[in-house]
């Protein structure tokens, strides 16, 4: 049996803020896996946990108000948790990157392009402050700028070329996992679509590991191997893009993928899926998607469901299934 | 950036103009005759009338300003009513003792607020923070005259460390200095903290600490020089209350600049005196204004594109 | 006439989303505890300022002289302690709060009035209307404000009422520019251009819709305004230019102490602290109906 080796492993992470209007919990017993070379999508409604997971990921949640309060994080076999701010600030740019989600306020608008991708290199790896500027010029051609835009400020491009050069930065020091947190949303469907085939490139070139946090299922099918769907701060549903698209158990999911207009049927009515997203000081006992399930039963209420396996990789927190109902799809009690 | 400056300066003329305009307008509206101040209780009927002639103080007021005007490119201030002296020499021997102590003022309060106003920020509500905004809110409070006669208190009087007056020297700069410039250098530290504070929130310092840039960089090269630019329009505005400010001080240290002879020759009814003072202290203030005008195109890049 | 109906209707939601409005602004003004110390102080102040006469005769008390008694540390007869004609400090710096609070709100107040006025107009007409009238502002800007304000009063003379012109004049500036800014942000809303269709006037338009809701940064500059008249009609009546002797404005009472600072230097603290009380009041309630009328400020 071939040792899988995974690029990140998070167990258990708890993750709560302290506001004024109580404890929010962002992240309750997340776990997530992601193979080495393989993108996973991170799925889920505003408010779900993604961008908290992945700003975990680089120890990165604002200290007040944020606290972790349990779980480990691995970064290549390494748990994060254990070792100095110092040595995080080596990992981070370079074993591990994250692309945010507005580039018109990513960039720091008093420095130049060039100066800050350079500034990435010049963090990790053993070049002089010329070669920084060489280096970081290339990594602008690379996502399609011309590197004579190196010297301007970025006040002088254009959102879909701003966000270039946040995929740049993030990929200067060819980290292992790239955290990509909704890099297209804020940019117009076409350039989107350039947007999304640069960095599908630039991964198999580079072999880079990504997390790809998304509400948007048509990019999932374009670029992910595998999907996790988050849901109250924890992952509900996980398995292969096949699995999840195809073999879809969870309510939640069943429930996300039905809400998409559907192009052969215009007239038909959109069917959104009831209610809001819980509030996060005021998690429900049971079921985190108790309040809104079109299935919901009485231990739905008050017993968090056990994690059933479909396959080697497929599984589903629901109490619909049982291990065998949930290879045949069949719904308990339906 | 030439053209910007020139182009700026070329626009202050006409308000400069105008703030000649205003300022002889207003000291025009003082009741009382200057040719029967000038002459004194005994003058006659007939010297009066004779100087008023001299003195074209019957033409309309608007050519009286042009022909003051036309004086002043030329140099000439006018002449005092009641020293007959000459205003401009008087005025330029003692405009670089002001200067002198505007620029210490200045200097201390830029130099002290910024790291006191950064430290704030980066330990918000420290104790540090709590007390140096307290102070700062304190200093804002408090009209500079009274500060200066606190300062001259402890300082001269009680623990003789420092002189109350006279301009020689280093020492007897430093409690006029710190008087005017504590006012300013309280807003600075205000403006500092809370535009440090909001910069920090900022998305672009989240990258920045992303990409593994070390907490102290982030401060110094990321933060600061985007936090700097609402500070250096504080600066400006400020400078404006410094001059208002120098007067008074220069009246409780006794200090020998134009800030001081303004006074005196406003209880002098020194008509021409106090309008030189006037167009002085306005002069200045612009061009201070277009010092950081240009320091905001060094700061912010987006400035600098519309400059060019 | 389901139409007055409808009208009704709104009005009553409008008046009740007012009402609801203040309610909240000024529960959150409460929760900030040193706004609220300021507050408490500054209606003491007024209390006082109003009442002065009321408190200590202005004939016995304030002014009438009393050389037996002259220079007297503060004691348990004369809290402040005497001046240097014998009369008491503490009547004279409590009786001042009238001088420096009448000038200071008044002259906020014209400010306030003529800055609306010019800067209403200015940002709502825009072009020309805006153009003459910034320029105007730009010039009475170039010169440094108390500096004009001691223009004024130098050329008509010390007063109360000069001090009060000289120190309106000198705030106008600023305060329509506010005025400006906030109609700029506010006229452009869709609400605006919702009166317009129904055939609203240009005078109700600014008075009923842009001004009520650009008040916020007017309503705290006029506030910080305040502080700001006091503070440089206390330093006019230092440089003898305000309020005339023997009235006991506070300015003025720090300028007699001076002489007697090396031996009597307590005359020089009281009328300073009641200065720098008020002011620190005034700017803690300023800072507070800031954070009160717009959160996301902070």
């Amino acid at each position: 049996m071939s040792e899988k080796k995974y690029s990140v492993e998070i167990k258990d992470l708890c993750v709560e803020f302290k506001t004024d209007a109580g404890v929010v919990k962002a992240l309750n017993d997340m776990e997530l896996e992601i193979e080495e070379g393989k993108t996973l999508g991170l799925v889920g409604e505003t408010g779900a946990g993604k961008t908290t997971t992945g700003l975990s990921i680089l120890r990165l949640i604002p200290s007040p108000p944020g606290v972790i309060t349990k779980g480990t994080i691995k970064l290549n076999g390494q748990n994060i948790f254990d070792i100095s701010e110092a040595e995080m600030q080596k990992l981070r740019g370079k074993a591990v990157s994250m692309i945010f989600q507005d580039p018109m306020t990513s960039l720091n608008p008093v420095i130049t392009v060039e100066e800050q991708i350079a500034e990435v290199i010049e963090l990790h790896e053993d070049v002089n402050h010329a070669g920084a500027i060489q280096r970081a010029k290339e990594m602008l051609e690379l996502v399609g700028i011309p590197g004579e835009r190196g010297p301007e400020y970025p006040h002088q491009f254009s959102g879909g070329m701003k966000q270039r050069v946040v995929i740049a930065i993030a990929l200067a020091c060819s980290p292992a996992l790239l955290i990509a947190d909704e890099p297209t949303t804020a940019l117009d469907v076409t350039i989107q679509a350039q947007v999304l085939e640069m960095m599908k490139g630039l991964k198999e070139k580079y072999k880079t590991s990504m997390m790809m946090i998304t509400h948007d299922l048509g990019i999932v099918a374009e670029i992910c191997d595998d999907v996790s769907v988050v849901y109250g701060g924890h992952v509900i549903e996980h398995g292969s893009l096949e699995d999840v698209f195809n073999y879809t158990r969870h309510p939640y999911t069943e429930g996300l993928f039905r809400s998409l207009p559907d192009l052969d049927n215009r007239t038909a009515k959109l069917r959104p899926i009831k209610g809001l997203m819980p509030d996060p000081t005021n998690l429900p006992e049971g079921c985190v998607f108790y309040p809104r399930c079109d299935y919901a039963m009485e231990i739905c209420k008050t017993v968090k469901p056990k994690r059933v396996y479909r396959n080697e990789t497929h599984y589903v927190e629901c109490h619909l299934y049982d291990e065998q109902s949930v290879k045949d799809g069949g719904k308990i009690g339906k | 950036m030439w053209k910007f400056i020139v182009k700026r300066l070329i626009a202050m003329v006409p308000v400069l103009l105008g703030v000649t305009l205003i300022i002889y307008l207003i000291m025009n509206m003082a009741p009382g005759d200057p040719a029967k101040v000038i002459l004194g209780e005994q003058a006659t009927p007939e010297q009066i009338a004779a100087l008023r002639e001299e003195m074209h103080l019957n033409d309309p007021v608007l050519i009286q300003y042009a022909r003051y005007i036309l004086n002043l490119l030329r140099g000439d201030m006018g002449t005092s009513y009641n020293s007959g002296l000459n205003c401009a020499t008087e005025i330029f021997a003692r405009f670089p003792n002001t200067l002198r102590l505007t620029v210490t003022a200045v200097s201390l309060s830029i130099i002290l607020a910024l790291p006191i106003g950064i430290l704030a920020a980066v330990h918000q509500n420290s104790v540090f923070d709590g007390v140096s905004m307290f102070v700062a809110l304190l200093g804002l409070s408090m009209p500079v005259f009274w500060l200066g006669m606190l300062l001259i208190l402890l300082f001269s009087l009680r623990l003789g460390w420092l002189p109350s007056s006279g301009s020689e020297g280093f020492k007897s700069l430093v409690l006029p200095g710190v008087t005017l410039g504590f006012q300013h250098m309280a807003a600075i530290a205000r403006v500092t903290r809370s535009s440090m504070l909001e910069v920090i929130r900022a998305d672009y310092i989240r990258t920045a600490r992303a990409k593994g840039v070390s907490e102290n960089k982030v401060i110094t090269k990321h933060a600061l020089k985007n936090a700097l630019i609402p500070t250096v329009t504080v600066i400006g505005i400020q400078f404006g209350g410094m001059l208002g400010g120098s007067v008074m001080t220069e009246s409780v240290f006794a200090w020998p600049g134009i800030g001081r002879l303004m006074v005196q020759s406003i209880n002098k009814r020194d008509i021409p005196m106090v309008l030189g003072c006037v167009i002085m202290f306005s002069v200045s203030f612009s061009i201070v204004n277009l010092i950081v005008d240009i320091l905001y195109g060094f700061i912010d890049p987006r400035i600098k594109s519309q400059y060019k | 006439m389901s139409e007055n109906k409808n009208t009704n209707v709104a009005d009553l939601k409008q008046k009740y989303k007012k009402q609801s409005q203040f309610k909240e602004i000024f529960k959150r003004l409460l929760r900030n505890k040193s706004a609220t110390a300021g507050a408490i102080v500054v209606i003491l102040l007024l209390f006082m300022a109003i009442f002065a006469d009321a408190l200590h005769d202005y004939e016995t008390q304030v002014i009438k002289q009393d050389i037996m008694n002259r220079l007297q540390s503060p004691s348990a007869e004369h809290w402040f302690g005497t001046d240097e004609m014998g009369r008491d400090i503490f009547a004279r710096v409590c009786y001042g709060a009238k001088y420096s609070l009448l000038i200071g709100f008044t002259g906020a107040v014209t400010s306030l009035v003529l800055g609306i006025v010019l800067g209403a107009m200015a940002g709502f007409y825009g072009g020309k209307i805006d153009n003459i009238i910034m320029r105007f502002m730009d010039v009475l800007l170039a010169i440094p404000g108390t500096l004009l304000a001691i223009a004024i009063v130098a050329s008509l003379g010390s007063s109360i009422r000069n001090l009060i012109i000289a120190l309106s004049i000198s705030g106008i500036p600023g305060m329509s520019r506010i005025v400006r800014s906030s109609v700029l942000t506010v006229k452009d809303q869709e609400y605006v251009e919702a009166a317009r269709a129904i055939g609203a006037n240009d005078r109700t338009i600014i008075f009923k819709h842009v001004l009520p809701n650009g008040m916020a940064p007017i309503i705290v500059q006029s506030t910080l305004r305040v502080a700001s008249v006091i503070l440089s009609a206390a330093g006019l009546s230092f440089l003898g230019l305000g309020v005339p002797a023997p009235h006991p404005e506070w300015g003025a009472l720090l300028t007699n102490a001076r002489a007697y600072i090396r031996d009597n230097s307590y005359m020089c603290l009281f009328p300073g602290l009641a200065i720098m009380i008020t002011i620190l009041s005034l700017n803690l309630l300023g800072d507070g109906l800031r954070d009160a009328l717009d959160p996301k400020l902070k």
